[in-house]
């Protein structure tokens, strides 16, 4: 019974740690408790909070999306051409215009999953390596700088409405629409009957391929919003920007108690997961420690989270004997 | 399949009818081949430069590295397991090597400072794995940060360059005319890697574990030991990588070797190893290594960078892999 | 007679290399149980994928209510009112019972969002409609195989579906639970549903199915009302020839002790566990499913380690912590689940047979591969394997078959003692008869056989000694002189058997 709660409550725990942690850091330097400076730290982890958003759907239909910042940082690019060569175009159009990129190149993705049957970790790590190198082909190798970027661009998701950046707002927004999407929406459900049983999946009328194909666009669509964001905010775009990131996507999943297996998993869980990362990133330069060490930090506290979610995954042996049976 | 209407006479079985099996797997290396032939040609034929001994033996360099940890991580893979923490094997063990240096040892003492760190890196993703069941792929993810996140908080934006004279021969030395001592590491680690997989009770093990785990379990392989020595051989070959690579570049940044992992496994499963485990040969990965090189080093010569090839690798991976299974619907395997 | 509610007719559907179903024909009716029967192979999985919509046919028609319809994918068949309850019951472990059984078409809100709370009363009503008394949000993991069993079923009555599918619905259930799903079963009939009824135990057949339709090869053979058939007819029916289900007959003289197991237990799977077991001698296992006889098999052959207790083989004291040492001390396991722990399925025949020998066939580590061939030539020779080369993926194997290979795997180790956990489960019965005649034949030779079965026929025709197990202890032993069906059933069974034992 204790482990079933414990199951449930696997958010509480990682929340109480995330709290014990800032807790922990605001004893010693209280500023980094301070509302502006939480605020801060979450505007900062924002994209991470998206991205981990899209990777989760895919993870829980028990595939893995490693292109996604690749798919970030081509879309970023495009974007970012985009709006240099015309620099009319309203933001609005350029997010959609991003989410469209980006949920086409997801679909690529989906496609290979669903119809050529390759494992979604060989294609995506195919894709992966394809649009690095055509964000190379496309921008010959050029740099997009601040200076080229129009004022409008770089300055909306910056702008502040109710104390908070739109970054962060849009952060918030994901969230709200993921925790509905998978605990309130048919589709959400199908991701965890997918991922908790495929075969099963095909008797109640889902169609597996189809729907990983839609975690696949899903997360794509994110990807490419994220990477709007990032060269807006970040005020420039390149061939290697985000490198690695979708490692750190990956980590705060895994964090965020989602299980790499499918089927197990929550939006508040991948929230928190990536929350974990962006505290401890923010916090070592407030407590006087070398920025050096969020690597190896992040490397133990996914370690420890793979560890725990394998321990509360285990399936009980079978209980027999009567004895037994009232003692559990 | 008609059991019970037959007489029941014992029949002779053959061992083989004809080379079925053979033939299949052949038919995939016979496939690369067949890319390497063309890499080869459209290479010698696009550029003047290319069919010149010194060209072609500095062209290894691009591939030699990689493919030792590709030969360990292809049995890893068969085995149904990954191990996405080589590279950053490499950034420990280097650093590992950097920091003996700095203290004044002498080469050889430096090498077994470098082998030691794959090897105990190796024995701590194996512990994680075989011992206390982690899923690898979320487990070395992990271990990738830790390792190199040691290498960032012992070096920070530093680096470690002084390194003896007689250590530079591991990445730079030539054993005989145009053939590098890393080539030479290269062809001997490919051929011990050959009969471990292909000509050992062990090598059969790992292909029993990696097809069904649990029926292994049941017929007697220790299931857990043979992943533990997996993991223990790509940390080695790891801390091999390490000694040639540092040798080579002669300096140690914490960014050694990035990203590596996804190139290695791109690799292996361009070599025809089945990521889902169960199948694949080191022949296989071989090729695959070569023809990347080669890619590499052809694209170079043509004066275009290194990020379109990735392009290029990228298609092959996914068309290769795809191309039998849109084919021949039965080599899908439900996961 | 009323109208079928759903019928087949005319439907074919071949694989490449095999032809599974070649023009059969089926009708089932409202309110009446129909009985599959077949030999393995015979198409009767074919025809439930078929019926759920995961195979198109090739050729033929479905018609449900006389309408003519298309299962182009499982959604289809599920719209059109037929469900399947599969032998290992297909549901979501991680999801809560009330999902398992509204996924897919659950209750809406006005916005089109999932209605939790509408999900659980329904579900909550819908299970104690068919009397079972379960937390619409418990995780399904948590419960036993009988409650999954009826999650499933009330999946089947939520979707108000016309044509229930049961497809060996009682392999894994108790006595009593079986009874439960006989009831359950009378009631479904009550509101109409037509349920086709697979099974390869005769007396279920007898006793649930009002019709039976017989199928040979992927061929429709005979169907009419069961109760103008006796099952010798049937059998006759099923593999086109009569046959008397005959066990061996065997000399029984058993020789010295080879394994002695002495207050073995468990934290949670059984206890106190005594038997001595001899050469040349079959010990059966029998009990219901979940009595713990397998455990202590698991456990003897290392895969679990008991909290207690010594196994003594061939006079020393046994340390058993894995298979390999099992195997090293001449213990060896024929597990239950041959798809997954028996055979690895991927591997050719030669392969599979060496696997555990590899230390005798192979010189300092090194692979020899003719010794490989020679044994696996010798083994597979002497269970009379029927394959076309030993380098054949033992995937492509029939059951009886892939079993022979399993046993031919333990031999080429020669073991002392045998472990065979339900040794014929699903294995057709030519293949059945050959494995008894080689267990005869095994014992003959001085092995010592240890036989977990839930077959009674197969206990009693083999043993010559029986253990009862219940509730993961001994409940008796009895020698095999004069045992009766009744005396297994009622000591597995403990008090309140009398439904059980009719």
């Amino acid at each position: 019974m204790t482990m079933r709660r414990l199951l449930q409550s696997r958010e509480a725990i990682l929340l109480a740690v995330l709290v014990a942690m800032v807790l922990a850091i605001a004893a010693r330097f209280p500023q980094f408790a301070a509302p502006a400076s939480l605020a801060n730290v979450f505007n900062d982890t924002a994209i991470l909070i998206i991205l981990a958003l899209g990777q989760m759907v895919v993870i829980l239909t028990r595939c893995i999306d490693l292109s996604v910042a690749a798919n970030l940082a081509l879309t970023g690019m495009i974007v970012a051409l985009a709006s240099l060569a015309a620099p009319a175009i309203p933001v609005p159009l350029l997010i959609l215009m991003a989410l469209a990129i980006g949920g086409a190149l997801g679909a690529v993705n989906g496609i290979l999953v669903w119809k050529a049957h390759i494992p979604p970790i060989v294609v995506t790590l195919g894709t992966l390596t394809i649009y690095r190198g055509v964000i190379f082909l496309i921008s010959g190798g050029e740099w997009i700088n601040a200076h080229e970027m129009s004022d409008a661009f770089k300055a909306f998701p910056r702008t502040v409405i109710l104390g908070l950046p739109v970054l962060s707002w849009i952060a918030i927004a994901t969230v709200a629409l993921f925790a509905v999407l998978v605990t309130r929406m048919p589709l959400g459900r199908a991701f965890y009957a997918v991922g908790g049983n495929p075969h099963a999946a095909v008797y109640t009328g889902i169609d597996v391929g189809r729907t990983r194909f839609a975690a696949f666009v899903i997360s794509g669509a994110l990807a490419g919003l994220c990477g709007y964001l990032w060269v807006a905010r970040y005020a420039v775009a390149y061939v290697d920007i985000a490198a690695g990131f979708e490692l750190d996507v990956i980590a705060a999943c895994v964090i965020g108690g989602i299980s790499i297996a499918g089927g197990i998993g929550s939006a508040g869980g991948a929230v928190l997961g990536a929350l974990f990362i962006g505290v401890i990133k923010n916090a070592l330069p407030v407590i006087n420690v070398s920025p050096f060490w969020q690597l190896a930090i992040s490397g133990l506290a996914i370690i420890l989270a793979v560890a725990f979610n394998a321990r509360a995954e285990r399936r009980k042996g079978r209980v027999i004997l009567k004895r037994a049976e009232q003692a559990a | 399949m008609s059991d019970a209407s037959s007489t029941p006479q014992p029949r002779h079985i053959p061992d083989t009818l004809g080379t079925r099996w053979g033939r299949r797997l052949r038919s995939w290396e016979t496939l690369l081949i067949a890319v390497l032939i063309a890499v080869f040609t459209i290479n010698a034929l696009s550029s003047p430069y290319f069919l010149n001994a010194w060209n072609l033996s500095d062209a290894t360099f691009n591939f030699t590295e990689k493919a030792m940890i590709a030969f360990a991580m292809a049995m890893l893979v068969i085995a149904g397991e990954i191990d996405l923490s080589v590279a950053a094997i490499i950034a420990l063990a280097s650093t590992a090597m950097g920091h003996a240096a700095t203290l004044g040892f002498g080469t050889p003492a430096l090498v077994a400072v470098g082998l030691l760190t794959g090897l105990a890196c190796g024995a701590f993703n194996g512990l994680l794995v075989a011992r206390f069941n982690l899923p690898s792929i979320v487990a070395t993810i992990g271990t990738m940060s830790l390792f190199r996140g040691i290498s960032f908080i012992v070096l920070g934006d530093k680096a470690y360059t002084e390194y003896p004279d007689s250590f530079a021969f591991f990445g730079q030395g030539y054993v005989w005319w145009v053939i590098s001592f890393e080539l030479v590491l290269f062809a001997v680690l490919a051929l011990l890697f050959w009969v471990l997989l292909h000509r050992t009770s062990f090598g059969r093990a790992v292909y029993a574990v990696g097809n069904n785990p649990t029926a292994a379990l049941f017929s007697g392989i220790r299931v857990a030991r043979v992943k533990f020595m997996l993991f223990l051989l790509t940390g080695l070959t790891s801390g091999i990588a390490a000694v040639c690579l540092t040798a080579r570049l002669g300096s140690t940044r914490p960014s050694i070797a990035f990203g590596w992992e996804l190139e290695i496994v791109t690799m292996v499963v361009l070599g025809g190893v089945n990521i889902l485990g169960g199948s694949g040969s080191i022949g296989g990965v071989v090729l695959a290594a070569i023809i990347m090189g080669l890619v590499t080093f052809g694209f170079g010569l043509m004066n275009v960078p290194g990020i379109v090839m990735s392009i290029f690798i990228g298609l092959l991976l996914i068309a290769v892999i795809g191309i039998p299974r849109l084919v021949s619907p039965q080599s899908r395997r439900v996961e | 007679m009323s109208q079928p509610v759903l019928s087949l007719s005319g439907v074919s559907k071949a694989f490449p290399g095999v032809r599974a179903l070649s023009k059969v024909s089926l009708d089932l009716f409202p309110g009446e149980v129909t009985a599959l029967i077949g030999e393995n192979g015979a198409g009767k999985s074919t025809v439930v994928k078929i019926l759920t919509g995961i195979h198109m046919p090739d050729e033929g028609e479905i018609r449900i209510n006389g309408k003519p319809v298309l299962f182009a994918t499982p959604h289809d068949a599920a719209n059109a009112g037929v469900t399947a309850i599969h032998q290992e019951t297909v549901l979501f472990d991680e999801l809560s019972v009330a999902e398992n059984i509204y996924l897919g078409h659950a209750p809406r809100t006005r916005f089109g969002l999932v209605d939790w709370t509408a999900m659980n009363r329904d579900a909550a009503a819908l299970l104690l409609s068919i009397g079972a008394s379960l937390d619409p949000q418990a995780r399904l993991r948590d419960l036993g195989i009988a409650s999954k069993h009826l999650v499933a079923i009330a999946r089947a009555m939520s979707i108000d579906a016309r044509v229930v599918i049961m497809d060996e619905p009682t392999a894994a259930l108790s006595a009593k639970e079986i009874g439960e799903l006989y009831a359950l079963i009378e009631t479904l009939k009550a509101r109409g549903k037509a349920i086709l009824f697979i099974s390869h135990k005769f007396d279920e057949i007898f006793r649930i199915a009002d019709r039976y339709t017989v199928f040979r090869d992927g061929e429709h053979v005979a169907s009419g009302l069961i109760d103008e058939v006796t099952p010798g007819r049937l059998v006759q029916l099923m593999v086109g020839r009569s046959v008397d289900q005959l066990f061996p007959k065997r000399v029984r003289n058993p020789g010295d002790a080879v394994l002695t197991v002495a207050g073995y237990s468990h934290p949670t799977e059984f206890e106190d566990i005594n038997f001595s077991l001899r050469r040349g001698e079959i010990l059966g296992f029998y009990g219901l499913v979940g009595a713990g006889r397998s455990e202590v098999m698991q456990a003897l052959f290392g895969l679990t380690q008991p909290s207690r207790g010594a196994v003594n083989l061939a006079g020393r004291v046994a340390a058993i912590r894995s298979p390999a040492d099992a195997i090293d001390l001449g213990i060896v396991y024929v597990p239950e689940d041959r798809g997954k722990q028996g055979v690895i399925l991927g591997l050719p025949i030669v392969h599979n047979v060496s696997l555990p020998s590899l230390n005798v066939t192979s010189r300092a580590g090194f692979l020899r591969m003719a010794e490989e061939f020679k044994l696996a030539r010798a083994y597979t020779a002497r269970l009379d394997l029927r394959a076309a080369a030993l380098d054949q993926d033992v995937g492509t194997l029939s059951g009886g078959n892939q079993q022979k290979v399993v046993i031919a795997k333990w031999l080429a180790t020669k073991p002392k003692v045998i472990i065979l956990d339900e040794p014929t489960k699903g294995i057709d019965i030519g293949s059945k008869a050959a494995v008894h005649e080689f267990m005869a034949e095994l014992a003959s030779e001085g092995l010592a056989v240890l036989m977990v079965s839930s077959e009674i026929p197969e206990i009693i025709g083999m043993s010559d000694r029986v253990i009862v197990m219940r509730d993961g202890r001994i409940a008796t032993e009895f020698a095999n002189d004069g045992l009766t069906p009744e005396m297994l059933v009622s000591a597995a069974a403990g008090i309140g058997v009398d439904k059980a034992a009719a």
